[in-house]
Parts: C-alpha cells; sequence; structure tokens
C-alpha cells in the first residue's frame, strides 16, 4: 500500500466544474472529497461519477423500488444479481432480465438495439444460462414524424442482426408508437435462459489473491461515460453524443457464450460478470464490493484495441462483449486453453486483495486508490419529492357518438399502427433457430419454447399499456403486471414471476416521481394477488428531450411454465366451434384504442382492475386449457372483444358469425370497450362450458360461432377474413418499404 | 449410415441440426470441430446453419479455408456424403464443392418465414423418400439466401439434373411471390453431379415435429438414414 497520493494525470484541472461535467452535483463532489481526503484523479473522478449514476446506483428509485414484492417458494435468487432466477422443475432454473437501451437507440439506432441484445444476453450467460429466448419491447414516436421511420428501421435491423448472428431465437415482444416517444424511443430488450440450478453462478469475489480474469474482445474507446450519458436527458445536442454508443460484434458474443458455457461445467470459476454501463469499473467494483474484499488491477495487462488509451479511458470504456472473472489459481491454464479454443482474448488483469480498496495501476502509476466500502456506502440515495398523479373521469359511452359503425371502426382499428400486423418486424428476427419454438410471434399471446429433450416448456410476454399508465400510473402500473399474467395463462402457462423495466422521464420532477411511485404501487399490489414476484428489473429515467417527457413506460417481461408443453393452445380460430367471452362487460371505453382511433380522444379514466376476479377468471380459463376443452384462446386487451376476434379469425384464416350483444350497453362499447380480465375461447360446446363457469362463478357468454370466410357482424356488416388480412398486414411494408404512411 | 455435424466458430443451428438426425438416424452425430483434419469415420457431413466466422468477410468464405475444409474436400472426392443448409450451403459454395453463389436476399432484409419447397427429383439420396413435384414446407431464415449463377451454369444445374429444390406456391407453382429471396430461377437447394452433395438454404431440420408446426423436413433426414 503506497503512501503517496496516486500521480495526478489527464491535463485538465479536477474541480467541481469538471465533476459537473461528469454528471456529479456539488453536493456528491463534495462527498468525493470527503470520501478521498484529497483532490482525486481523473480516473477516480471517472470511477466515482458512473458508479453514483442514476443509472449504476439507481439513487432516484431505491426507495421505491423497495415496495415491489420479490419472493416465492419458486424464487432462487431476486433483484441483486445480475438476472432474476426462478424454479422450473426437472432441477431446472430460468434465469431472465429486461434491459433499456433507449438512449443509445436513440442517437445511432442499429448500434443502440444491438448493442442492448447483447447485454442482457451477457447478464444471462454470466449466471450459468444458455440463452433459449429473446423478445423486445419498442417504443417509438409517430409514424407521421419523418425521424419514425429511420429509428424503426435501424433499431429492427439492429435487434435482427445481433440475436440472429448469436443464434438465440427472438420470439416475441411489442411495438406501439405515440407522439411522446418522437425523440426518445423505448428499445427494452429481455432475455431468457435455463441453467441447472444446482449450477448457477454469482458476482460475489472471494479468495484473497484469488486472480481476476479479463476475457472477450479487447477494449477500445468506444461507449466511454455511456452510463453517464444514459442518466441525463437529451438536448439539442443528441447527434454530438454519437461516440459514447458501443458498437456490437455478435460474432464475439456468440464465441464468448460457447466459451464460458464451457468453462462453467468445470470447477474453475469463483465469480464472474459481465462488463455492461460502466464496463471495467462496475463489474470490478461490483464483484468486489459484494465479496467484501479489495481488488488490485493492472491495466497494462488489459487487451487493448488502440494504443495510448490512459487510464481514465481503460475503467471507463463500454467496449463490449468483455467479462470479469474470478478463478482458482490452480484453474488459470484450464481456463486459458477453453477461451483460446475459441479464440477469445484470456488475461490476468488483476488479484483479489484483503485491503477493501479498488487500487487501478497503469504504466507503472497509481491511477486510482479508492476505499470500496466508502464508495458503495455513501453512495447517494435520494428521496425525490412527489406529486400524485391527478385521476381522471370516467367516460360515459353512451354520449360519445358512433360515427361509422361497427364494420368501419373494426377496418380502421385492425389497420392502425399500434393493432397491425408486425410480421414485417418479426419477419427480419429468426424466431425458430435452435429448433424448440412452439408457438412464434402473433401464433399466441404468448411465445411458447420447448425446453430441449424434455416435455416441459416455457411461456414468455412483454407487456405494458402506456396510455393507461399515463392516464393513471398506479392503474397503468396494475395493469401491465395483469396483462402479462393473463397473457400467459392465455396459452395455458402457470405465471411464475415478472422482470420490470421502468421507463420515465426526469425524477427530479415530483410529477414525474409522482408517477414512478404510483406506478410501483400499482404492480406491487398486482404482484401480491397473483403470486407473480418482480426478480429483476432495470430502471431508466431522463427519458426526455428538450423536457417533454415520454409517457410513464413500466414494461412488464413474464415468465410462466407449462409442465406439459404440448398442451399450449394459440389464437388461430378453427371452424365450428364456440366463441365464448370469459369475463364481465361494461363497455369501458375511457382511454381505449377505439376513442383514440375512431372518437380522436385520448382522454377518461382506463379500465378498472380487480385483482380477484382477475386471478378467478385466469384460474378457470388454464384449468380448462389444460384439461384439453379450450382449443384457442385470446385475452381481450386493445381494441377490445371485436379486435379479438379478428385476430383469432386472421390467425386461422376461419370466419365467425357473431351474436347481438346486450341491448343495455352501447354496440361500440361492448365491441370495442377495454375492460379487464377477459378472454375469448373456442370450444366444441359452449353451454357445457357456459354451465363450468356459472359453477365457478366466473361470468361467461356465447358470442359467436366459428366457421366459414367471413366475420359477420350482430349490425348484419361482413367482412372476409381475407379482406381483414389485407388491411391488417397493409401498414409496415407500405410505411417502411415503399415510403408512404397510407 | 453415421453422420457428423461441423462445427465452425459462430455456427448456431448444430443442435437443431444435431435433433433432425437423431430422430432419423437413431444415433447422436459426432460433433467435429473445425480444426480436426480426418473425416473417415463418418459416412455423411453436415455442414449446419449460422453465422461462421460472423460471415465477416463474405458469407461462408473463411469457413470454406478451414482446416477442416480438406478432410471434406478428400471426403467428397471418395463419393461421401455432404449436406450443407443456409451457411453451410454457402460454405459449400465458397469451397467449390458446389456452384454459384449466395447473394443478398432481394430484399435487403434478413427473411425469417415459412417456405414451400417443390422436390425436382425423388431418385437421390436426400430425396428418397418425397415424391418428384410434392411441396413441403421448410423454414427459411437467412440474409443472404439469393442463388445466383450465370445463365450457362444454370442451364448446367437443369441439364443435368442437379436441381433439387424449388420455392413454390404451398401448390407447388414456382411464382415470384413464392421465391422471396429473389434466388434465380427460384433454386431452393442444388446437387454434385454425381448428386452426394446437396446445398440447401432453408432449414428442413426446423421442421420434423409437429409440436414446432410441421413434419415437412423429416423425409429428408428419413431419406439419408435409409441410404
Amino acid at each position: 500500500m503506497p503512501t503517496t497520493a496516486p500521480a495526478p494525470s489527464g491535463e485538465r484541472e479536477i474541480n467541481q466544474q469538471l465533476a459537473a461535467e461528469f454528471g456529479l452535483s456539488a453536493e456528491e463532489y463534495a462527498r468525493v472529497l470527503n470520501i478521498m481526503n484529497r483532490t482525486p484523479t481523473l480516473t477516480e473522478l471517472g470511477v466515482f461519477s458512473v458508479m453514483w449514476s442514476e443509472h449504476c446506483s439507481y439513487k432516484s428509485s431505491k426507495v421505491w423500488l423497495k415496495q415491489l414484492p420479490t419472493k416465492q417458494p419458486w424464487v432462487i435468487h431476486g433483484p441483486g444479481e445480475n438476472a432474476g432466477v426462478v424454479d422450473i422443475g426437472d432441477g431446472l432454473a430460468a434465469i431472465f432480465k429486461m434491459e433499456s437501451h433507449n438512449h443509445p437507440s436513440f442517437i445511432e439506432p442499429y448500434q443502440g438495439a444491438a448493442t442492448g441484445v447483447g447485454g442482457i444476453l451477457r447478464d444471462v450467460f454470466t449466471m450459468g444460462a444458455r440463452p433459449i429466448a429473446n423478445l423486445n419491447a419498442l417504443r417509438f414516436g409517430s409514424p407521421d414524424n419523418p425521424v419514425t421511420k429511420r429509428i424503426v428501421d435501424g433499431v429492427v435491423r439492429g435487434i435482427g442482426g445481433y440475436g440472429n448472428c448469436v443464434g438465440v431465437p427472438t420470439v416475441g415482444g411489442e411495438i406501439n408508437f405515440h407522439r411522446a416517444y418522437d425523440g426518445n424511443p423505448l428499445v427494452n430488450a429481455m432475455t431468457v435462459g435455463i441453467a441447472r440450478k444446482d449450477r448457477i453462478f454469482l458476482s460475489a469475489a472471494a479468495g484473497v489473491g484469488n486472480p481476476v480474469v479479463y476475457v472477450g474482445s479487447k477494449t477500445g474507446r468506444d461507449g466511454i461515460h455511456g452510463a453517464t450519458m444514459a442518466s441525463a436527458a437529451f438536448g439539442a445536442d443528441a447527434e454530438e453524443k454519437r461516440p459514447t454508443v458501443q458498437v456490437g460484434d455478435p460474432f464475439t458474443e456468440k464465441l464468448l457464450i460457447e466459451a464460458c458455457l464451457e468453462l462453467m461445467q468445470t470447477d474453475a470459476i469463483v465469480a464472474i460478470q459481465d462488463m455492461g454501463a460502466a464496463g471495467l469499473t462496475s463489474s470490478a467494483v461490483e464483484m468486489a464490493a459484494k465479496g467484501n474484499v479489495g481488488i488490485s488491477l493492472n491495466l497494462d495487462a488489459v487487451p487493448a484495441r488502440e494504443t495510448g488509451m490512459t487510464a481514465y479511458e481503460f475503467m471507463l470504456s463500454e467496449s463490449q462483449e468483455r467479462m470479469l472473472m474470478v478463478l482458482r489459481p490452480d484453474r488459470e491454464e484450464l481456463a486459458r486453453g477453453i477461451f483460446e479454443k475459441w479464440d477469445l482474448d484470456f488475461a490476468v488483469i488483476g488479484v483479489l486483495t484483503d485491503m477493501g480498496q479498488l487500487t487501478v495501476w497503469h504504466h507503472g502509476k497509481l491511477e486510482a486508490d479508492i476505499p470500496l466500502g466508502p464508495l458503495n456506502d455513501q453512495a447517494p440515495l435520494y428521496t425525490r419529492s412527489t406529486i400524485e398523479p391527478p385521476k381522471r373521469e370516467k367516460l360515459n359511452p353512451a354520449r360519445i357518438e358512433d360515427r361509422i359503425g361497427l364494420t368501419g371502426a373494426l377496418r380502421k382499428l385492425i389497420a392502425c399502427p399500434d393493432l397491425c400486423s408486425r410480421a414485417w418486424v418479426w419477419d427480419q428476427y429468426d424466431s425458430t433457430v435452435g429448433g424448440q419454438t412452439v408457438k412464434r410471434p402473433g401464433a399466441a399471446d404468448a411465445a411458447v419454447v420447448k425446453l430441449e429433450g424434455l416435455s416441459r416448456g416455457l411461456a414468455l410476454t412483454t407487456d405494458c399499456t402506456p396510455r393507461y399508465c399515463f392516464a393513471d400510473p398506479e392503474l397503468g402500473g396494475c395493469q401491465a403486471v395483469v396483462e402479462a399474467w393473463r397473457n400467459l395463462t392465455s396459452v395455458g402457462a402457470r405465471p411464475l414471476a415478472i422482470t420490470d423495466n421502468m421507463n420515465f422521464g426526469n425524477p427530479e420532477k415530483p410529477e414525474i416521481m409522482g408517477q414512478f411511485a404510483a406506478a410501483i404501487r400499482g404492480m406491487a399490489a398486482a404482484c401480491d394477488a397473483l403470486a407473480f414476484p418482480v426478480v429483476s428489473g432495470n430502471v431508466s429515467l431522463y427519458n426526455e428531450t428538450g423536457s417533454r417527457a415520454i409517457l410513464p413506460t413500466p414494461a412488464i417481461g413474464g415468465l410462466g411454465v407449462l409442465d406439459d408443453v404440448t398442451k399450449a393452445v394459440g389464437l388461430a380460430l378453427q371452424p365450428w366451434l364456440d366463441v365464448v367471452l370469459i369475463g364481465a362487460t361494461v363497455g369501458w371505453i375511457g382511454q381505449s384504442l377505439w376513442l383514440r382511433e375512431v372518437a380522436g380522444r385520448e382522454d377518461g379514466a382506463p379500465p378498472p382492475v380487480d385483482l380477484t376476479v382477475e386471478r378467478a377468471n385466469g384460474d378457470f380459463v388454464r384449468a380448462r386449457i389444460l384439461d384439453g376443452t379450450i382449443r384457442a384462446c385470446h385475452d381481450v386487451s386493445d381494441g377490445g372483444i371485436l379486435v379479438a376476434i379478428a385476430e383469432m379469425a386472421m390467425a386461422g384464416g376461419t370466419g365467425c358469425r357473431l351474436v347481438t350483444h346486450p341491448r343495455e350497453i352501447p354496440g361500440h362499447a361492448f365491441w370495442f370497450g377495454e375492460d379487464q380480465a377477459r378472454y375469448l375461447i373456442a370450444v366444441p360446446d359452449g353451454i357445457a362450458l357456459i354451465r363450468a363457469a356459472d359453477t365457478a362463478g366466473v361470468p361467461a357468454m356465447r358470442i359467436g360461432t366459428s366457421g366459414g370466410k367471413d366475420l359477420t357482424l350482430p349490425d348484419g356488416g361482413t367482412i372476409s377474413v381475407d379482406e381483414l388480412r389485407r388491411l391488417h398486414e397493409a401498414f409496415f411494408p407500405a410505411w417502411m418499404d415503399r415510403g408512404t404512411t397510407g | 449410415m453415421k453422420a457428423g455435424i461441423v462445427i465452425f466458430p459462430g455456427i448456431n443451428r448444430e443442435r437443431d441440426m444435431a435433433i433432425a438426425l437423431k430422430q432419423s438416424f437413431g444415433v447422436e452425430p459426432r460433433m467435429i470441430w473445425h480444426k480436426e483434419t480426418e473425416l473417415s469415420d463418418v459416412d455423411l457431413v453436415v455442414i449446419p446453419g449460422g453465422f461462421s466466422f460472423g460471415d465477416y468477410l463474405r458469407c461462408g468464405a473463411m469457413a470454406a479455408r478451414s482446416p477442416v475444409m480438406d478432410a471434406v474436400h478428400r471426403h467428397a472426392a471418395r463419393g461421401g456424403y455432404i449436406l450443407g443448409v443456409c451457411n453451410g450451403f454457402q460454405v459449400l459454395t465458397e469451397a467449390g464443392l458446389l456452384p454459384g453463389a449466395l447473394l443478398r436476399n432481394a430484399s435487403l432484409r434478413f427473411l425469417s418465414m415459412d417456405c414451400h419447397l417443390r422436390v425436382e427429383r425423388s431418385d437421390t439420396v436426400f430425396t428418397s423418400r418425397y415424391q418428384t413435384g410434392s411441396t413441403f414446407r421448410a423454414v427459411m431464415a437467412h440474409g443472404d439466401g439469393n442463388f445466383f449463377a450465370d445463365d450457362a451454369a444454370l442451364n448446367r444445374l437443369e441439364q443435368q439434373g442437379l436441381v433439387a429444390f424449388r420455392y413454390a406456391t404451398a401448390s407447388g407453382e414456382i411464382a415470384p411471390e413464392a421465391n422471396r429471396n429473389g434466388s434465380a430461377r427460384s433454386i431452393a437447394g442444388i446437387l454434385s453431379p454425381n448428386r452426394r452433395v446437396l446445398g440447401l438454404m432453408p432449414h428442413a431440420e426446423d421442421l420434423v415435429d409437429p409440436l414446432m408446426g410441421g413434419t415437412g423436413g423429416k423425409p429428408l433426414f428419413d431419406s439419408l438414414a435409409a441410404a
């Protein structure tokens, strides 16, 4: 341990002004001075600024996140590890997480989205899991905004470019458009992997004297201060931030997956962590802090892509496809052999110490010497002020005129950007690699992936309805969790747990923090009532451009299990079945897509959620799927019953004749209202099913009979399934490939 | 017949291929690392799909110069069977074991979707369990599947009966809308002159189980198992 202060490096004077440029407040910089008891070096200032950034420290959100339920008997590891881990039976665990790459995807859509996929994959295979599925929840600005098309094109190509190459199927996700995302698209990527539950790898370092090993790609100057960028709102200079975006190399990632999984078959690894946001800094600090040990790094040993890099640049680089490991010293050569076989760099760059410090050496100079305890314990934590979001008034559907009738509204809704076919997007993602995809994108409410060699399967979904969240964040947060649960239920799966990706605006504004707090409240209530805990997650704040915030978007990634995957059902309607609606309908039109697309209004209170009813209706539907009664199932969500039946008809190429709706509800409210806790199911014997529902206390009514080539509406209007498909499939190709928004 | 699957770095459909082979052959195929130099223990060499060496120079170009390829050439010269699917087809054209090249899809976008393949002849070791002129469903997943060769080479392929599969509609018609990647003369798969080497762009191996949506690709592996 040297007694002299580290040598100064860098040319700029280290002071409060520089600290401010690095994103530290005056109070935070004072805290740094207090901890260091001297002026920090440039490298030290860099370490503090990224570790204390919103992105790495969760300083604004932590107090609220603690309210989320995280425990159930099947949860093996909840939040705090690289990803969440749940027991799925057969001695196996599912490891999954969703993470945002919003800011980079606006600046450089292809690489931003691609590296988002790469980053979340690493979070999952770091823990010992082979990734078996990717999903992504995307939100884009208005299609009328000329920028949106370029962003959609880049993001879709980036997700495909990376996911297709690493050979992990992209099986699901969602896409919304709204002008609130014009300057700030959301790219939330989710990965699910499978590991033996007795072979899970964690990040807590242990064993003073054990080697710290760097593997993967070389380090370059890309992505320096990426975590800080992700912790600030965009101004007009967003384009100038392009150099802070990293460049992805999916080929190296694929090699890294195979090499790490091969090494994980041995007993060589003590601890392992990917280098994500804040690169070498955060992986080294987190591993050491979790294990209560010190860590000493020698940057001369770090594989570098460029010459002349400084200690500051090495520590803050966010070059992709890199991992940090602590190995058993007697297994170092075994590990080196595996990484050399896969043509990957392998370098011992440090050692664990008992000093409690992060020390960084470069060219024989001590560039950083930071006490790890205070770096973590004294990280800022804010209970920011909140304003309770105002409640909206319930709309009376009878007072909203239906000008275009049921057929006209259906034509309009199934063709609109938020409801039209996503095939143009999915067709660019490899959804079948691995040979285990049972339900591909669009085939069912949740994707279904079989576990190789077993009868078990996983159901996966991502969900959030941002317009509900904006109108009522508490209800919106609750509804997002409930919809994920419902989508898993709709394929017959037993919902197990969720990962959350909290996308919000600037937390320093009380109304934004109020949205955040309310959404957490709603989510927590739903997680509790449905025994559907949060096991991992990510927070993305400062999603604003020019002080305009996005819609609050707590995206939920849900995971469920099917013990017998052959029982999974999709939404494709088959002929000569009764179509039965499960769940009660009052005709809730506030915040519905009908209201926005047909009546041109975005107001009213969103549909209420009754968690007891949700559970009862869902449990009833799941049991009928598993006993083989139900042939097709689709939850009723955006666009209401008529859109749901149209989607089932298009998926199965089969028409349906609908019955007259109850007289006490206006037609447009009954057919397009978005009341919750509802499913459409197709069964051979509707009467028997309704009798069983009555016994269970679950509302059920027959709304139609399948067959033929047309959808026949209760008002006598008819529209063929072929015509529905033409309308449904028109938007994306016309917009993206032919340059019109028609 | 004993099968082996060649693993180049970046290959990613080796597991799918192994499942399909095992289902028809009853035994696990051997996994062959790309630095191996001896293949005399296998009758069928399979080069699966993926992104060998990241497809960084040109799809399949670096794999075609990998150490194992000398052994693959020797295997071909002694009349051994070779199946290259997707990236494997690209490797075989780059290695000169099959004519032509696979260019970027005409749409310039990756295409992941079902397609229908028409069987052009059933008197080969790869197609004996199909009927000539029948169609089956397979999965395509590629960015560079647009088969190209000059007219003389295409004429030669057709005259010698070396076109194994064509993209077609579900009812077996050859039509532009069924040829999504823009391949010359709708060609999806071709044979070597001795009909023992097959290059095929779509993934027959991903539709061999009704649970995954169909079994259209299974006869290809059953054909090989029966050889």
